[in-house]
């Protein structure tokens, strides 16, 4: 496959997939603020634009962080590259670009995903309807997601689709994680009160893992067990493990001539992540672990676009 | 459709007959079924200067074309001979220069002409064959006679359009296929592939072949990926390829891989940022040095523009006279050329009655068409060809035949050409029929898809 083609349809998928995780995100912070101290929630705001790394910008163009000029920011805000809508149009060219190595299905999704988001107004994400706005965008990339699955040929376009698509996801983890660590860390022993239960139930479910949490282990919050859920447990969709069970598979899939480096940093993190233990985790710093995973990840992306995607 | 007397034409009573027993809901309900069916396949095209990604549908007429099979085969043998002769002349103007030694044609018409292209002085390429594709337009007139408007040498399209064309019309309208037998186009993509693999350099064992587009922004560039699709094999821009070690590589995920032929769909100055336009993004660098060492063929040829200038054009008749020894098959539209002193008079003198071209226009832009146009158009024109008189060719106003077709009031003659798509390769080889296009407004004579013009199936029937 050309590179060229390789690397859209890559970045395809991330976008997509960002877009996605933005909303997750920003649908737990509204949340987050309606407890805790002003101090608490001040963190609680500071936590996106942490995630993905935009304080800086946000502050160059704002003087105060509220909600609604930091949801604004992140959805809408066409400047800010890292904003659903940015994502969602980059996500729509980088289809259209390879329109024709894509089933119609999907470039007929992305395209009026687009369509839609950028005819949303201010009002509908910074008044009450956010959260159905934050649900319409998971939604959009829950079925761009299908109809990839369920319309591409089994060949090198769609390994790098599922690259792209668990390659952010995993990031997006590990990120979600790192920042909410301090929350499950002091807990070990001590069990917190209603406004830990709060923060732990808010993150698993900006990853729809609630219900599965109580599914898998039939148990009350432990943070020990958030991790553990979130890190290892391959059971998840969401967890880093299987989300490198993900990139494994692609990787495994795809065929390149010197692809050694992006493979085997790839299967490094795959292994690290299948026989970890997660107390083992917890006594060399979760914070620690997680740092590393992200320069692995953000490494194991800058060796996939030299080995694949044409990048010199 | 009518011959002289008001009569059906043989070959058209099927459809005739068949047109006249469909109820019209039935047919209107088929129209609408078309242009959906077109619009989620994609069968667009980008309309320059509009918002990103902006498209639109070429209109399409359910009322097929029809050609008796005896016309056909005519029409066929002189498009062969046409372009035969055009290729040798392609040749000779880069090698031997043998016609314009014999005064057949004026030397400074060939040598300044800015679709001459130096670079190809004494270069062979396989079989001797520059226009790989040809699309040839032509019209009919009232007389029952085709002639030749203009070749089209360089990087002709449509041929998408008379591909689809015929799928939509199978899909809508199975029964009138089963009430007649029209000859076959669908194996145009597999005569292309064949076409290109034949002028591979003839070193090359299993040539890799690829389509060269400009991008998603080109109006054809449906067309592109539609043959690149239906060839089977990679559609390429020029960020893709590059050279190395005298040999044109593609990117690809697994390495480069080497590249024999390019179908190229972007104009020769933007081939090769090194030789010509340094500000083209489009092309590939060093491309010309590996072309020239012969390690990768290109089609069509670079330097065919010099053969399909609409003041190369005159001179057609007299190529095949010098080169093939016979006399041209198919006609010119007689052409004025305002170059000359004599002619120039004579047009300006009729100006309302004559059809204009610039000698390098194309699509329908930059053309006066006499009879239809306002007096100040008119003279605005005048003006216009008396400061560059060489940029211009004058032809009398054809009266085209017509050909049944659905508009607003219902069935209605309306004016047509046709372009059927010549391959030159190791043979020469051509599918029956072509694209034919159709002016929709009536009384137009402009056929162009810029200028909204529409498009037919077209059926050379046995």
């Amino acid at each position: 496959m050309l590179a060229r083609v390789a690397d859209r349809i890559f970045w395809m998928s991330r976008q997509m997939e960002r877009a996605e995780n933005m909303a997750r995100i920003l649908g737990v912070t509204s949340n987050l603020l309606l407890f805790g101290s002003k101090e608490l929630q001040r963190q609680n705001l500071l936590a996106p634009l942490t995630i993905t790394g935009t304080t800086e910008t946000f502050f160059e163009a704002h003087r105060e962080l509220t909600l609604p000029s930091l949801v604004e920011f992140l959805t809408l805000d066409p400047k800010n590259p890292g904003s659903i809508l940015s994502c969602l149009r980059w996500a729509r060219e980088n289809a259209h670009a390879v329109r024709w190595q894509i089933t119609s299905e999907m470039w007929e999704t992305l395209n009026a995903t687009w369509l839609e988001a950028r005819s949303i107004p201010r009002s509908r994400v910074t008044g009450s309807d956010a959260t159905q706005f934050f649900d319409w965008v998971k939604d959009r990339s829950h079925l761009f997601r299908g109809v990839t699955y369920g319309t591409i040929v089994r060949g090198e376009a769609f390994n790098f689709s599922r690259l792209g698509t668990f390659l952010e996801r995993a990031d997006n983890t590990a990120r979600l994680l790192d920042v909410k660590y301090h929350v499950l860390l002091p807990a070990v022993e001590d069990v917190g009160g209603a406004l830990d239960y709060y923060q732990w139930a808010a993150l698993l479910r900006s990853v729809s893992s609630f219900e599965t949490y109580r599914t898998l282990y039939r148990d009350q919050i432990f943070p020990i067990k958030v991790a553990q859920l979130l890190i290892l447990e391959r059971r998840m969709p969401r967890s880093l493990a299987a989300c490198f069970d993900q990139v494994k598979e692609a990787m495994d899939r795809i065929s390149g001539r010197s692809d050694q480096a992006a493979k085997r940093l790839a299967y490094e993190l795959h292994a690290r992540l299948t026989h970890a233990e997660i107390e083992e985790i917890f006594q060399g710093g979760l914070h620690e672990f997680l740092t590393e995973c992200l320069k692995d990840i953000g490494e194991l992306g800058s060796r996939i676009q030299r080995a694949y995607l044409g990048a010199v | 459709m009518r011959d002289a007397d008001g009569e059906v034409r043989a070959h058209f009573r099927a459809l005739a007959d068949w047109l006249a027993e469909t109820p019209a809901e039935r047919v209107a309900e088929k129209r609408r079924e078309a242009d959906l069916l077109f619009h989620r396949v994609g069968i667009t095209f980008a309309v320059y200067g509009d918002d990103a990604g902006a498209e639109r549908l070429i209109p399409f007429d359910t009322i097929p074309r029809v050609i008796p099979k005896d016309e056909w085969d005519g029409l066929a043998k002189g498009l062969r001979q046409r372009v035969a002769a055009l290729n040798r002349f392609l040749h000779d103007v880069y090698h031997g220069q043998e016609i314009l030694k014999a005064g057949v044609i004026p030397a400074e018409q060939v040598l300044t002409n800015d679709g001459y292209q130096v670079a190809m002085l004494g270069l062979d390429v396989m079989h001797g064959v520059y226009s790989h594709i040809a699309g040839i337009d032509l019209v009919r007139n009232d007389d029952g006679k085709y002639y030749v408007l203009e070749d089209n040498l360089r990087t002709p399209s449509g041929v998408s359009y008379m591909l689809e064309n015929r799928r939509m019309m199978m899909r809508l309208f199975p029964e009138l296929f089963a009430r007649q037998a029209v000859r076959p186009v669908e194996h145009y993509p597999a005569l292309l592939l064949e076409t290109l693999r034949a002028v591979a350099p003839p070193q090359v064992r299993d040539p890799v072949v690829v389509v060269l587009t400009p991008g998603p922004y080109n109006s054809a560039y449906f067309e592109h990926a539609f043959l690149a699709q239906q060839m089977g094999i990679e559609l390429v821009e020029g960020p893709d390829l590059f050279v190395k070690e005298g040999y044109v590589h593609m990117r690809t995920t697994s390495g480069p891989e080497r590249v024999d032929v390019i179908y190229r769909r972007i104009d020769d100055a933007f081939l090769d940022p090194l030789a010509f336009r340094e500000d083209s993004m489009l092309g590939v660098p060093g491309l010309l040095s590996v072309y020239r060492a012969g390690h990768v063929a290109l089609a069509n040829a670079m330097g065919t523009g010099v053969a399909d200038d609409k003041s190369t054009y005159p001179y057609v008749p007299e190529m095949i006279r010098f080169y093939l020894g016979e006399e041209p098959l198919l006609e010119n539209v007689p052409t004025w050329q305002c170059k000359k002193p004599d002619d120039l008079e004579l047009v300006m003198d009729r100006l309302a009655e004559l059809v204009v071209k610039e000698v390098q226009g194309s699509g329908g832009y930059g053309m006066l068409i006499g009879p239809a146009a306002k007096k100040a158009e008119i003279e605005t024109f005048r003006a216009r060809i008396k400061a560059n008189p060489a940029n211009y060719i004058a032809q009398p106003t054809l009266s085209l035949s017509t050909c049944p077709t659905f508009v607003e009031m219902g069935v209605a003659p309306r004016h047509v050409d046709l372009r059927p798509f010549v391959l030159s390769g190791k043979e020469v080889k051509l599918v029956p029929g072509g694209l034919t296009r159709v002016a929709l407004t009536e009384g137009s004579l402009v056929v162009n898809s810029s200028q909204g013009g529409g498009t037919k199936d077209t059926w050379v029937v046995d």
